[in-house]
């Protein structure tokens, strides 16, 4: 009884997907805008070139992680656990095309089965199809050859649920859904739990397809800058342990709730065109944990920049 | 499977499945913004846009209570709102989320079950999402089924297996056979994509997908977009400025 | 009367080099029908994807006179036209009518005349009313069916059938039969249903280890590679 509440409870933790109605109009508006410029770049780096050649093999591959999460894998005392897929994706088929995958899996779940809002897409996209998929190949990229190969994958998979998680959670607590510090903490366990088996999952199936045949397992590429991945990865671990410091404040969340939902009643909308009048919520938290964020997503803008610098004049 | 139902749904003649995808999509998210920009008044703005949606649904022929039920997807995850909302001592709050996001559901299934999802991908190439990605949704939609009954063909095998195994097979044992159930469902998922190559190939494929039909925006989609445009925010503005 | 398929010592290795073909030497005359026996790996498939290029190997392929390169595919993946085993993964567009038409969409047609050609084949398989639904819900012997038809809207020369019995059953083979019969087309069918090559076949041709091992009338070849199994469980009967 237990395990099955367990179990339910493990299902909603490792799927992240948002429902339209959840995020304030800033954050879901805002995350639509930034995924649009990242589908198209990563939808570009999968096509090479005009050639549509490989849509079947992309589509068939979305397919499959579609009907894997579907299945039991059975984790002891009686629950069981299901694939995500982000990281096997990114390992077996590389970067931009897991991401394109994961795109597609992320528009067929919200308009097929109604499982993630439409509004929200941008927002399920960037968190499990772009950063989160990124998040599950960098250790495989940077680790991916040597002794470490196998912690690299569990890492990948632990790391790419958690990363869309705690994306999917950060921009819920934006958008002034109330959320006690128990329930806070009760989640990010879930999430972790659902991050470790992730990884298991995942390394397992990675062992088994290369039982089967090895060529499908790429090698990390390479020639990467380890300096830039290594970059990479601290900045996307930084950006989910400065939150995760953030959260945890502890008159924080509960100021954030009731502060938010006064400052909803403020930011009502007058008119009922689309225009609107963003009203962030009063909070002085929230300011300093948003300017935390964004100083952060600044640095690994930064560090991404220099880093390509330094990859480029060492390839030379 | 929930799908099937869908595509037989969206296989339908009447007026609103013969209406252009551009005109429904625009529809759509029209709707959906002002159900989620919408604080004021929200039981009444909500009664309004479900009895549109409700309306929409008996005028296309879609079996109401199938499509109420089938909306009902996000519940679990609202209530589950619902409860800490109501913990947090907002209860208003869960309400709303509660209700903005059933509407949400509502409204999208209003859409897919009155459009063949092929001919809604084609409709939203046109407002310039990338034809790569929309082809590769194309073709996860075709062989989604196909895949999902491989997968439980094997979840069966194997657990016919382990039941036989029952005091042999431990948990490790079993978790990882599961690994092992998934890692050949990948390499036959993946011949098949070579498969379905070859007979690409073999019937002279050059490098782009052609499509057969066009889609032909006419004066009935234009009074129709006009019409479900309107009505949500009218509606809304109506209910709003009442005293 | 120059043959439509000549093949002179096709040799071809698999990537990890094991030998798939040792030296094939295959002829094809127009109005023939073809049977391809061998037990499973023997490189009957293997072969018949060299004929319309899916496959590079060493020697000589000629289909019409072309020889099977590069600059000759477009035409000669118009002349030879196979139907693969698997119908599910060759009619992979969203409904029949789209999937039929689009070899012809392929070549340059129009649209108009595309979806006119897509429907003559339909009809000409018995499948015209089933135009608009999507693939996934017919059954195995609608599926083929529609394959065939995919495959005559290019209005091929050969015809080529990778196993096209399984999966269906008797009356499915029978209408199968049926429908191959009234073609014209020169026909390879590769196939392990023996009574089915014996209904449609002039002559067989036996495969062994990636090399034909003999050729000649269908009971013949079949008697002497014992693959006369059914035949002889059939004769025992009272």
């Amino acid at each position: 009884m237990v395990a099955r509440i367990f179990e339910s409870c493990y299902l909603e933790a490792s799927r992240v997907h948002i429902y339209d109605g959840f995020l304030s109009t800033p954050v879901w508006a805002a995350m639509d805008v930034v995924a649009v410029p990242a589908v198209g770049y990563v939808v570009r780096r999968a096509q090479r070139g005009f050639d549509e050649a490989r849509v079947p093999l992309l589509g068939v591959m979305g397919a499959f992680v579609f009907a894997a999460q579907m299945i039991n894998i059975p984790v002891g005392v009686g629950t069981s656990g299901h694939l995500v897929g982000g990281a096997l994706l990114a390992i077996t088929l590389g970067l931009p095309t897991a991401s394109v995958v994961m795109c597609a899996i992320i528009a067929i779940q919200a308009l097929v089965f109604q499982d993630g809002g439409i509004l929200a897409l941008g927002a399920n996209i960037m968190n499990m199809a772009i950063v989160g998929v990124l998040a599950g190949y960098l250790p495989y990229s940077l680790w991916g050859r040597g002794r470490w190969r196998k912690s690299a994958i569990f890492a990948g998979g632990a790391l790419s649920v958690m990363v869309s998680a705690l994306l999917a959670l950060a921009e819920l607590l934006f958008s002034g859904v109330p959320m006690p510090r128990s329930v806070l903490l009760l989640s990010m366990a879930l999430f972790a739990v659902s991050a470790l088996l992730e990884g298991g999952i995942t390394l397992a199936v990675v062992e088994a397809l290369e039982a089967i045949q090895p060529g499908f397992v790429r090698r990390p590429a390479a020639g990467r800058s380890f300096a830039r991945g290594a970059i990479g990865l601290a900045a996307v671990l930084l950006a989910a342990v400065g939150f995760l410091f953030a959260s945890t404040a502890p008159d924080g969340i509960e100021r954030l709730g009731f502060e938010t939902g006064a400052a909803h009643a403020r930011a009502m909308i007058s008119t009922p065109l689309a225009g609107y009048q963003w009203n962030l919520p009063g909070s002085p938290w929230v300011r300093k944990a948003g300017a935390g964020l964004t100083g952060i997503a600044l640095i690994y803008g930064a560090c991404l920049l220099i880093g390509r610098g330094v990859a480029r004049r060492r390839s030379v | 499977m929930h799908h099937v139902v869908l595509e037989r749904w969206s296989r339908g003649a009447s007026v609103l499945h013969r209406r252009d995808p551009r005109a429904k999509l625009a529809a759509l998210v029209v709707f959906l913004i002002v159900l989620a920009t919408a604080h004021r008044d929200l039981a009444a703005v909500g009664a309004a846009m479900f009895l549109l949606l409700a309306g929409a649904l008996v005028w296309a022929r879609i079996p109401l209570a199938g499509a109420l039920a089938r909306a009902a997807v996000v519940l679990p995850f609202s209530l589950l709102f619902v409860g800490v909302c109501w913990l947090a001592g907002d209860p208003a709050r869960g309400a709303a989320l509660l209700l903005k996001s059933y509407l949400s559901a509502l409204a999208v299934l209003t859409v897919v079950s009155t459009t063949p999802l092929p001919l809604l991908l084609r409709g939203m190439e046109s407002v310039g999402a990338p034809r790569f990605l929309l082809m590769v949704a194309q073709f996860l939609y075709r062989y989604l089924f196909v895949i999902s009954e491989e997968a439980q063909h094997m979840s069966k095998a194997a657990a016919s297996r382990g039941a036989t195994l029952r005091g042999a097979t431990s948990g490790s044992e079993r978790f990882h056979a599961a690994a092992g159930a998934l890692a050949v469902l990948f390499a036959r998922s993946y011949g098949r994509a070579e498969d379905i190559h070859r007979a690409m190939l073999a019937r002279g494929f050059l490098g782009r997908f052609r499509t057969l039909h066009t889609l032909r925006f006419g004066r009935a989609d234009g009074v129709f977009l006009a019409l479900a445009v309107l009505a949500p925010v009218a509606l809304r503005a109506a209910i709003e400025r009442m005293p | 009367m120059a043959p439509l398929v000549e093949v002179r010592n096709l040799r071809f290795r698999y990537e990890d080099g094991t030998p798939a073909l040792n030296g094939v030497d295959f002829r094809l005359e127009a109005g023939e029908t073809v049977a391809l026996l061998g037990p499973n790996g023997s490189g009957k498939t293997t072969f018949v994807m060299h004929l319309n290029g899916l496959l590079e190997g060493e020697g000589a392929v000629e289909v019409c006179g072309l020889p099977v390169e590069k600059r000759n595919l477009a035409a000669i993946r118009r002349k030879v036209g196979i139907v693969f085993q698997d119908s599910e993964s060759q009619l992979f567009m969203p409904t029949v009518l789209e999937d039929v038409a689009f070899g012809p969409l392929n070549l340059g047609m129009s649209r108009e005349r595309a979806e006119e050609v897509a429907r003559a084949a339909l009809e000409t398989v018995g499948m015209g009313a089933a135009a608009g639904r999507p693939p996934y819900h017919l059954s195995a012997g609608e599926k083929k069916k529609v394959a065939i038809a995919g495959i005559l809207a290019m209005e091929p020369e050969v015809l080529v059938l990778d196993e096209p019995t399984t999966f269906l059953d008797p009356p499915g083979q029978r209408a199968l039969a049926g429908l191959l019969n009234h073609l014209p087309q020169a026909k390879i069918l590769v196939t392990h249903d023996v009574p089915f090559a014996q209904s449609m076949c002039g002559r067989a041709v036996f495969f062994q280890n990636g090399a034909i091992a003999g050729q000649g009338p269908v009971e013949e070849i079949v008697v002497r590679f014992g693959w006369d199994f059914a035949l002889g469980w059939s004769k025992s009967r009272p």
